[in-house]
């Protein structure tokens, strides 16, 4: 019974004078490895050198700010609750007169916290965000620890530096998708990377 | 034999020695690199520019492991074996004519350990002692992987043996000598051996690889079927000796291959470059620098030769025991006799016609 086209019938033709005299066969083999001696290594040597790693890669944790500098969440707790790896821990308190150029809402988040050993890097609290608040980068990874302390990510590590704003090209996969779709059929894309969601 | 005499021989043999030592330590490296770029990959880059330190790196590593015997090898044979094989496999460096001679205030000095006028058999007898490193470990390991591994290097060198002393022999009827250093100065003037035997140069090739117990001829230590072959139980330095001893094994085959067949130190145009220096800088300093120059190309025949030893070993898989043994004694040992008849014809009726039709 033949199931495919593609199978091949066995020959143990005997072989010639010059297939066994192995020589010709020994300098073909000796060709192509001298061809592949000198040709062009496939090696990205990586501390030095970074692959760019597309638009929505899921990298570290943000908190964004928003365009006036005031930190967009609002410490609902959804990230935490649609985080599968119960990564997101909070505390929220309420926004004091005179803080209205910290916080954009008026509950935030005093503490929030992500255990970086539990994160899977899923990107499931992003997509939760009502704020756009929290997204995880597509330029920086999560360090390697050495230390117990430099598990658990604080604020102070989370928040967004205003000085050099996280800036992206695209903020969401819909986007990205179009923007790979653009770059696909040819057609010349200069997005500038933008900070605001 | 005198006092300065004796010093420089001394310091040649000295030379020689740490000469032959480095090129094997850079060998391993070399290999790792070739291996890397024939797999289109980089090879060890981190220790050192372009991983240069990456040899010392090693050997600090095999210093360091832990010295292991088991418990029911017999010990002394045990160290024995790794030190055999380092020991004949430096041995047979002693012989190699490096290149001419250097004049020092009127007084010769030839660039070669020993000038022997049995060199050849010298090198094959030493060679053939090498194969007792190999055997006294893998027997002392009390393992049968290692005996199994002893005992295939054991029947390949001694097969291989043969055929390459047959197509030595060829060489030698040519010559008429059994000297090194002779048989490389009759090579003078692009008279190489290859151009005159290029069969016994392809048998002494394959036996060469055999005998280093090198890829396509590596089932001595084939992991596939017996896990390390002879060196199963070794660790630490003495197995580091034991693949130092390949590495200079495989030199040592190199600059036999140079010597034999592409001329050691001769070039092409040798003559010109010669006059030329002696012209200019008279009969001391320019002679010693037409042999310096001599001297590197011998190094970048045998170079290239140990880069071919690499090259192989990245493209062709590894022999059955089987075809190993047939392609000896059935293929190699033939042709090398037929090898020898055919250049017994040329040199006995080919060679007076051609001398005659010049003349």
């Amino acid at each position: 019974m033949q199931l495919t086209n593609r199978s091949k019938q066995v020959s143990n033709k005997e072989m010639t004078l010059m297939e066994r005299a192995y020589i010709p066969a020994i300098a073909t083999g000796l060709a192509i490895t001298i061809k592949h001696f000198f040709a062009k290594k496939v090696t990205i040597e990586y501390p030095e050198v970074k692959r760019y790693l597309g638009p929505v890669f899921r990298g570290r944790h943000i908190l964004k700010r928003d365009e006036d500098g005031r930190e967009r969440c609002t410490a609902c707790g959804l990230c935490a609750v649609a985080c599968p790896a119960e990564a997101i821990q909070m505390v929220a308190a309420e926004r004091e007169k005179g803080e209205e150029n910290l916080y954009r809402e008026e509950k935030y988040a005093a503490v929030y916290e992500v255990n970086m050993l539990r994160c899977i890097f899923c990107g499931l609290c992003e997509e939760a965000c009502p704020k756009q608040a929290v997204y995880l980068r597509h330029d920086e990874f999560v360090p390697v620890f050495t230390e117990r302390d430099q598990v658990i990510w604080g604020k102070d590590l989370l928040v967004e530096d205003m000085t050099n704003r996280y800036t992206r090209e695209a903020w969401t996969k819909e986007e990205a998708r179009a923007l790979d779709a653009k770059r696909a059929s040819g057609e010349s894309t200069n997005v500038v990377p933008r900070a605001i969601p | 034999m005198d006092l300065t005499e004796f010093l420089v021989k001394t310091a040649t043999i000295f030379v020689v020695f740490v000469l032959t030592l480095v090129i094997a330590m850079y060998s391993t490296w070399a290999e790792r690199k070739v291996a890397g770029f024939i797999q289109d990959r980089m090879g060890p880059n981190r220790a050192g520019w372009g991983g240069l330190l990456q040899p010392l790196a090693d050997a600090g590593k095999m210093f360091f492991k832990e010295d292991f015997i088991p418990a029911l090898a017999n010990k002394w044979l045990f160290i024995a074996g790794p030190s055999l094989a380092m020991l004949t496999a430096l041995l047979a460096s002693a012989v190699i004519p490096f290149g001419s001679t250097f004049r020092i205030n009127g007084h010769e000095i030839v660039l070669q350990g020993v000038e022997s006028n049995i060199g050849i058999l010298y090198v094959f007898g030493v060679v053939a002692l090498g194969v007792y490193g190999i055997m006294v470990g893998g027997w002392a390991s009390n393992n049968k992987f290692s005996l199994l591994g002893a005992i295939r290097a054991a029947s390949q060198n001694i097969s291989y043996e043969v055929a390459m002393g047959l197509s030595l022999i060829a060489i030698l009827m040519m010559s008429s000598s059994l000297s090194l250093g002779e048989i490389v100065a009759q090579q003078h003037g692009m008279n190489w051996n290859i151009f005159y035997q290029p069969l016994g140069f392809l048998i002494f090739i394959t036996c060469s690889f055999a005998e280093c117990n090198r890829v396509p001829f590596d089932l001595p230590e084939c992991e596939t079927e017996l896990v390390g072959g002879y060196h199963t139980e070794y660790g630490s330095m003495k197995l580091g000796f034991y693949l130092f001893a390949e590495y200079i094994n495989m030199f040592i085959s190199s600059a036999i291959i140079s010597v034999l067949y592409f001329g050691g130190y001769n070039y092409p145009g040798m003559d010109w470059v010669y006059s030329q220096l002696t012209s200019a800088l008279g009969s001391e300093t320019g002679h010693n620098i037409a042999t310096l120059i001599g001297t590197a190309v011998f190094f970048g025949k045998a170079l290239f030769f140990i880069f071919f030893y690499m090259w192989v070993r990245w493209t062709i898989p590894r022999f059955r025991y089987d075809q190993l043994m047939n392609l000896g004694w059935k293929k190699l040992i033939p042709l090398a006799i037929f090898n020898i008849i055919i250049t017994g014809a040329a040199v006995l009726f080919l060679k007076p016609v051609i001398t005659a039709w010049l003349n």
